[in-house]
């Protein structure tokens, strides 16, 4: 089947709007895992929730940047490009947005674009799948978005994860938003907060 | 705007990308509380200064499902609050609210409601300028170094200067704040009666500034610390005498004129709160519906 | 007895039905028609269009009709209907050297390719009221003349001689600047200067060129050519890939030949100011092309000193209705920050009457 026929949302304006009110919670609220309550007609190597980042907030302005097993999937690219137009970049630091599947690599967080200080929204936002995410146990969150501290963990993710997101926050206000995506259900961690062990 | 809008318009007026551009900006906003996100601001049917920013805002942010509350000084009743909450019920057909705890979004000028705001409500301000330190500084290109050095010694200045001159920080409203630590925010023209209630709420708060095109957001549970002194520290707005309507103390008053003989009385600027504590039974001097006071 | 103030919504119903009473107005006068202001009014349609940017006669005149003849409230108006129309792409960069010119005039050269070409203007009429049009009598005919030689744009001739700066050449797959859709940022490019002053003010515009020729920020400006006309308008279609065109539009253009530059690398030569504007109006484009010259000062590496010369200053405030929509919110309630100065007023007095006292109290002791 073309990826073209893959619908996407059936109702654009009304999923759209659903899907960024639970993106914008999840930034709101670090570490808190949501629900999308919203039907995505995507194709396979796309999480339902990744797919449906990238059908409400991705358009012509927002160039994206693709894994390299979501670039050499033609679906993917057909998906993409028909729902969203968006350009596919594969400079990472020119990426809006950036999108790593089950299983791929997560580059360097710094690999991706920061921000000025004076523009410090000039950033990436991540989209990376895991297989699974819980709140209430892991890493220690603090921070906007976090009333007194909150619990969070995401698997599979780089060793070293923990320490990039550190790094990623030290250098507050620029820095990368990453946005944890599970089947359904995703978390967020803006560069606001604060990681530890 | 007499005419009713056709069908032609999409849901709560913008288009889908306009909206989606407006989205991004408010993700950013909510990543980095307090910094200012430029944004392609679009030509609203209601004047720049107005709420424009305001009304973006929330029409990127309304869903079907929302229940929408406009508030101007506190009031729902005031005329732009009337004709904003109607834009949207008209182009949007959202369920408003003129009672604070039913709202899921509210949008406000110079007022935050004197109800505690909860957790997935959204408070949207409406913002005029949105540099905190553009009365010191009018270029853009210095204030923006400024806020990228966090150098904000001119705020402290000022502040000073207030206090050398009137023994007082003469700042009613607009009282500028710190949030999370890092950026001096603008918390729109609001008494600074208000700022305590924007620290650690656990609501939502985007602020939109439409002709100056920019959006900023404070997540809740954030820190928002209003600037002060050691000896001079921060204190909000305070009245002599409870609403005279409904006898509320430490909330916001409006004062209003009676005669031309000097006859005045204090009531609540927030009329949601005085009517759901006169509804609960609660009194003041001069309420109207009091027994010694029917005519 | 004092209750809160509730009804706002009845008054702003009655208050729209009382506007369109009083637009009508005498009712046993004949209504206006747009199609009567966009014959008539041309004018008027014409900067409607320019700083409404969108060229559609006869929606500006209608919204000249619905504003009550406020050219403002009409450019406001226009502006709100653009902003929701779809948006297809950019057309291809206008050629007004091929405008079919209804009216050019150089004030440089006595007479030159093309022909001096005076056109409908006013500026030869002597400003007597004429009491014969309120009789509606019907104008004479025209005189009428074929379009004549081709007219090179008097820039060119200068070109051609190396005497000013060459125009910076076209870069076709250069991304054109839109400040519609992006936020305007410090520096602003030159397309982006430009747009902003096409779409702005034709007061603020004439009020910040006069006071460069006043001295604040003086430029040594001649009019290279002014001409006024119809031009193509092309459009490159992807899917078709080729050029269509999409019709013409009427504008105004003007070339200013301003103060000389030389280093020593470079030979003297005369620099550029440009103004173009959607219709007929030649205050605006000369306007625009004087502070559009202004605001190159930092890039001849001279010190910005005027305030037609301060590209955030001038940018910032030309837009009528960003300005006017600033200016007149002001009478929007804002008495809730009223109360609070009211308060730290009240304050101040009260305490400057106690200090005040006390100095009196300590004089009366000094004294006794």
């Amino acid at each position: 089947m073309s990826a073209a026929l893959k619908i996407g949302f059936e109702n654009p304006v009304a999923q759209s709007q659903a899907v960024f009110r639970a993106v914008m919670m999840a930034l709101a609220r670090p570490g808190t895992v949501r629900r999308l309550d919203v039907p995505v007609d995507a194709v396979p190597a796309l999480d339902p929730a990744a797919a449906a980042v990238a059908l409400a907030l991705c358009d012509y302005e927002t160039p994206v940047w693709l894994d390299p097993a979501l670039a050499a999937d033609l679906q993917v690219q057909e998906f993409l490009r028909f729902h969203t137009g968006a350009p596919v970049t594969e400079a990472r630091a020119l990426a809006s947005f950036a999108f790593v599947p089950l299983g791929g690599e997560v580059p360097a967080l710094d690999d991706f674009a920061q921000g000025s200080l004076d523009y410090p929204d000039r950033s990436t936002t991540l989209v990376v799948a895991v297989e699974a995410l819980a709140e209430g146990e892991g890493w220690r969150l603090t921070g906007p978005g976090v009333a007194g501290e909150g619990r969070f963990i995401a698997r599979p993710l780089p060793a070293d994860m923990l320490d990039r997101l550190q790094r990623n926050h030290a250098l507050f206000p620029r820095g990368v938003d990453l946005v944890l995506t599970c089947g359904d259900r995703f978390a967020a961690i803006p560069r606001s907060t604060q990681v530890d062990a | 705007m007499n005419a009713p809008l056709t069908s032609g318009y999409n849901f709560a007026y913008l288009d889908e990308q306009t909206k989606r551009m407006i989205r991004r900006a408010i993700l950013k906003a909510i990543a980095i509380p307090g910094y200012q996100v430029p944004f392609a601001s679009r030509e609203m049917p209601m004047p720049y200064g107005w709420g424009t920013g305001g009304v973006q805002v929330t029409a990127a942010v309304l869903g079907a499902d929302d229940t929408l509350k406009v508030i101007d000084q506190g009031s729902d009743d005031t005329t732009n609050a009337v004709s904003i909450r109607k834009f949207f019920e008209k182009t949007a057909g959202v369920a408003t609210t003129t009672v604070t705890s039913e709202a899921t979004v509210i949008q406000t000028r110079h007022r935050i409601p004197e109800t505690p705001l909860k957790e997935d409500q959204i408070l949207v301000y409406q913002v005029p300028i949105p540099e905190p330190l553009r009365f010191l500084e009018p270029r853009e290109t210095e204030t923006r170094t400024m806020h990228a050095l966090e150098e904000y010694g001119l705020m402290h200045v000022k502040l000073y200067e207030d206090i050398a001159r009137h023994g007082h920080i003469a700042t009613t409203y607009a009282y500028p704040v710190k949030v999370a630590g890092r950026y001096l925010m603008d918390p729109s023209p609001t008494p600074r009666f208000d700022n305590p209630k924007m620290h650690q709420s656990p609501a939502l708060q985007l602020f939109g500034a439409g002709r100056e095109k920019r959006i900023y957001a404070v997540p809740p549970y954030t820190d928002v610390v209003s600037l002060d002194f050691e000896d001079h520290p921060f204190e909000v707005n305070k009245f002599d005498k409870p609403c005279a309507l409904c006898g509320a103390e430490g909330v916001y008053l409006d004062e209003v004129i009676l005669d031309d003989r000097g006859g005045r009385m204090f009531v609540c600027s927030d009329t949601d709160h005085c009517e759901t504590r006169r509804a609960d039974g609660n009194r003041g001097e001069m309420s109207p519906d009091s027994s010694e006071n029917r005519p | 007895m004092y209750v809160a103030v509730k009804g706002g919504e009845a008054a702003i119903d009655n208050a729209h039905a009382l506007l369109a009473h009083e637009r009508r107005g005498d009712p046993s006068i004949p209504e206006i028609t747009p199609d009567q202001i966009r014959e008539q009014l041309a004018l008027a349609v014409d900067r409607v269009m320019a700083e409404g940017s969108l060229h559609d006669r006869d929606i500006a005149a209608l919204a000249i009709k619905q504003a009550r003849g406020d050219l403002i409230e009409a450019i406001f108006l226009v502006r709100a209907f653009r902003t929701t129309l779809p948006r297809f792409g950019a057309s291809e960069p206008l050629d007004t050297s091929a405008m079919s010119v209804r009216r050019r005039i150089s004030a440089t050269y006595k007479d030159l390719p093309g022909g001096q070409v005076l056109g409908p203007t006013f500026d030869y009429t002597h400003r007597l009221i004429d009491f014969t049009l309120a009789g509606g009598a019907a104008p004479p005919a025209p005189a009428t003349a074929t379009q004549g030689e081709a007219a090179p744009h008097v820039t060119t001739l200068l070109d051609d001689e190396g005497l000013i700066e060459r125009n910076p050449s076209a870069a076709p797959d250069a991304p054109v600047g839109d400040l519609t859709r992006e936020p305007l940022a410090f520096p602003a490019s030159r397309d982006l200067r430009l747009q902003n002053l096409a779409r702005g003010d034709e007061g603020f515009l004439l009020a910040l060129g006069y006071s460069t020729q006043r001295g604040y920020g003086r430029t040594h400006p001649f009019v290279g050519e002014i001409r006024f006309g119809t031009v193509q308008v092309g459009f490159h279609a992807e899917d078709l890939g080729f050029c269509v065109d999409l019709g013409t539009i009427s504008v105004t253009e003007c070339e200013m030949v301003t103060q000389f530059k030389g280093s020593a690398e470079a030979a003297p030569h005369f620099t550029r100011g440009y103004g173009l504007v959607f219709g007929q109006s030649e205050r605006k484009a000369m306007s625009m092309a004087l502070i559009d010259r202004a605001l190159r000062t930092a890039e001849f590496g001279e010190d910005v000193v005027a305030p037609a010369q301060d590209e955030e200053f001038v940018l910032s405030h030309s837009d009528n209705v960003q300005a006017t929509g600033f200016v007149e919110h002001l009478k929007l309630p804002h008495y809730v920050d009223f109360q609070a100065e009211l308060g730290l007023v009240r304050q101040l007095r009260s305490e400057f009457a106690a200090r005040q006292a006390d100095l009196d109290a300590m004089r009366k002791e000094a004294a006794e």
